[in-house]
């Protein structure tokens, strides 16, 4: 050890602001108080307090999504670690780039039931993309610099970094960055050329094309979402995103058929089942999207990109697969389309967008228009057109406001829409905005909210009071668990169980407890205004916004079922849902 | 989608670090894919490297599966599966307890001989007898040890390598 030597909390804060980081999202404890004593004496990094430390996880997500960042956690050893466990596994299923950083007891004293032991490294193994024990201080800087490497290399995920307590006192020599280079993890990026020029063929003699995209491609970064709008112009080809793919095609565009899947549009989900080629870049067939497995996209060959083998044939066998990255992929696509000259004779696709627009022409968002009621979707809609010059954030919690918010807001850049798409977690909302106005102090950021899940993080209130966060939590309030309602409507018989929300707060006394602007509405003139005022206000605002309770989200691909046998709302022809056995048992 | 169950032998080169086995276990037992053997153990002190052997069923769609997963596992070097890739090796050790008296302990040294498996172990009412071979020549010699008095028995999972002077 040379003169130069440090703590363990002082190598890690290096490390930290050597890997570009400014903010750390985390809370207190006794296993991290070297560390926060380290924070205290430097500038470079700022920690936001949250309330919870699932708060924090999220908040990082928020933060990681809208900046392609990674988000830094820090937390306590025991609770503090497993509290993180449902951020973890969020960020997990939806490739979101997170290092979380534990406290752990004293490694002469790990195994031995310590105050607030866990075994973090075994709870968090299967709920991260890779975690660390770190026993010695002279591995920290290196681990570190690894974690933040296999977080945002490759498929992005979560880093767990347990730190035993006096691993952070005791002294080392740091290890710059530039001197790690990982041992065996070295995911590929380019793809393999003669597949690409392959799938360029399949895609040039396509007559019923459809492209897929996902969430690959915000992850691939802005390049990414720019080529693939390039490309797709260039074909003229029709393109559905899912759930986690909003915003990587621009949704006003005309050949966007909307998002697809359980509650994706009418044409996007029939384009779907009878395309001939079918163009998946970054997304990973899931049951959401694609229904019953056997009658999925029967007629297609299918093409599939993605940076992670392991989602190559998983659920659905495809024909072509390409490993790589979306961004490099598709610049190679572009390349190679431009060098063979390649023009779609309109004329063969022409049929194709016929039959699309007939399916469009069912207008499969469509909700009944009355002036009694605040309509939920009326309620996204009217939020969007007063909102959507402002280049918004947006977060969502989990449930029908979720689905609402993902068919009418219309995203046309990447890395504005925030959602927990893969886990479903109700509460995820409220933190990831938070995490989301902290990278964008200017921004308009609006968590639209359930009545239900906001009350899952609604501790966070005082963490948007605490630093002055503007966020505005839109609650599509209809005192309902509103899709589990739905679905035991549905398929339950409409047997109520446990669904409705008894006991609800005041939103608007709760707001203004916690410091911020409490807003109502219960008629749609009202709720008009109410937008008007949350937006004209610099301050957290909770707007309590009183929808149908009634209202179900259409359409809907009944579990079990195929993309063309899905169900429509009555405004846009209804047929009534015949849930299988088969289906019932399914989530 | 071909819906056949295959058993394949699949070798894995990981670094010898804290945990690597409880991943590839828990990446198992979470994703509900089959271990009918594991073995592990360092091949390259030096270097730090471990060899995980496997042998697991499944239709081909999960074996692909299988291999890609374990391929994404952060401390994992290689993934190779040994029965599509040909030719290869596959020997197990076991160590049997017998434990009889008269005729039986002439008939389970004569079945030992048989299996060229040893005796490593004797008292005048027991054996120890240990074995090498493939999976199958175990269960063989444990079968026709049953009716001899078979008490207790400790396999090793197997151990796998291709033929042929390529590594893997």
């Amino acid at each position: 050890m040379s003169n130069n030597a440090m703590t363990g909390a002082e190598i890690l804060i290096k490390a930290l602001t050597d890997q570009g980081v400014d903010t750390i999202f985390g809370y207190p404890g006794g296993a991290v108080l070297p560390i926060y004593d380290a924070l205290f004496k430097q500038n470079s990094i700022r920690h936001i307090l949250v309330r919870q430390e699932g708060g924090a996880v999220h908040a990082a997500e928020g933060y990681a999504r809208s900046t392609g960042k990674p988000g830094v956690v820090l937390v306590t050893s025991g609770p503090g670690a497993t509290n993180a466990v449902t951020g973890l596994t969020d960020a997990l299923m939806d490739s979101i780039p997170v290092v979380c950083l534990t406290g752990q007891v004293a490694t002469h004293m790990i195994g031995n039931d310590a105050f607030q032991e866990c075994d973090t490294t075994g709870i968090t193994r299967p709920c991260t993309k890779h975690n660390y024990l770190v026993r010695d201080t002279a591995d920290l800087a290196r681990v570190v610099h690894e974690g933040f490497y296999v977080a945002t290399n490759g498929r992005p995920g979560p880093v767990v970094i347990d730190i035993p307590k006096d691993v952070q006192i005791n002294t080392a020599d740091y290890t710059a960055p530039e001197k790690v280079r990982h041992k065996t993890y070295r995911p590929r990026v380019k793809g393999d050329l003669e597949k690409i020029r392959e799938a360029v063929e399949m895609i040039a003699n396509a007559e019923r094309p459809i492209f897929y995209t996902g969430g690959g491609i915000i992850n691939a970064g802005p390049k990414a979402s720019a080529l693939l709008t390039q490309f797709v112009r260039m074909t003229g080809y029709p393109i559905t995103n899912t759930l986690m793919g909003l915003g990587g095609y621009p949704a006003s565009d005309r050949q966007y058929l909307g998002m697809l899947g359980m509650h994706g549009s009418y044409e996007a989900n029939w384009a779907m089942h009878d395309c001939d080629v079918m163009i998946c870049i970054g997304a990973r067939f899931d049951d959401r999207v694609t229904g019953r497995l056997d009658a999925f996209s029967p007629k297609s060959k299918k093409i599939h990109i993605d940076i992670d083998p392991s989602s190559i044939n998983k659920n659905v066998r495809v024909d072509l697969p390409i490993i790589g990255d979306a961004a490099h992929i598709l610049e190679d696509m572009i390349r190679i389309w431009k060098a063979g000259a390649r023009q779609v004779d309109p004329a063969r696709i022409e049929p194709w967008w016929r039959q699309i627009d007939i399916w469009r022409a069912r207008n499969s968002f469509a909700y009944e228009q009355t002036d009694k009621l605040i309509k939920p979707q009326r309620a996204v809609e009217a939020l969007y057109e007063k909102i959507k010059d402002r280049d918004p954030y947006i977060t969502t919690e989990v449930g029908q406001h979720q689905m609402w918010a993902a068919q009418l807001f219309k995203f046309e850049s990447p890395n504005r829409w925030m959602t927990s798409g893969g886990l479903g977690t109700m509460g995820y909302g409220l933190p990831a905005a938070m995490g989301a106005q902290i990278a964008h102090p200017d921004k308009l950021v609006v968590d639209i909210a359930g009545e239900a899940s906001i009350m899952m993080n609604i501790q966070e209130m005082s963490t948007l009071a605490q630093y002055k966060l503007p966020v505005k939590i839109f609650i599509l309030n209809n005192q309902w668990m509103g899709m589990v309602r739905q679905w035991q409507e549905l398929m339950h018989g409409k047997r109520y169980s446990e669904s409705y929300v008894e006991s609800l707060p005041d939103f608007v006394k709760l707001a203004e407890s916690f410091g911020a602007v409490g807003l109502k509405a219960e008629t749609p003139d009202e709720m008009d205004s109410l937008i008007d005022e949350m937006i004209a206000v610099d301050r957290p605002v909770i707007a309590d916004v009183r929808v149908d309770p009634a209202e179900n989200v259409y359409p809907m691909v009944p579990s079990g079922a195929a993309h063309n046998e899905m169900i429509l709302g009555n405004e846009a022809g209804a047929e009534s849902p015949q849930a299988t056995d088969q289906g019932l048992a399914l989530v | 989608m071909q819906d056949t169950i295959e058993r394949h032998t699949i070798s894995a080169v990981v670094d010898n670090e804290s945990g690597v086995l409880a991943r590839v276990i828990g990446l198992f037992s979470g994703r509900g894919y089959n271990i009918d053997s594991l073995t592990v153990s360092e091949v390259d002190r030096d270097n730090g490297i471990s060899r995980i052997n496997i042998v697991t069923t499944g239709t081909p769609m999960i074996i692909e599966q299988i291999k890609a997963q374990l391929d994404r596992l952060v401390p994992v070097h290689r993934v190779a599966d040994l029965t599509v890739q040909g030719p290869h090796i596959e020997r197990e050790l076991a160590l049997l307890k017998v434990r009889n008296s008269g005729e039986k302990r002439v008939e389970a040294l004569r079945i030992a001989d048989i299996f060229r498996a040893r005796a490593v172990d004797a008292t005048d009412r027991s054996f120890v007898f240990e074995i090498t071979g493939s999976a199958s020549k175990i269960d063989a010699f444990a079968d026709l040890m049953r009716p001899l008095g078979l008490v207790d028995m400790s396999r090793t999972g197997v151990a796998a390598i291709s033929r042929g002077p390529d590594e893997i």
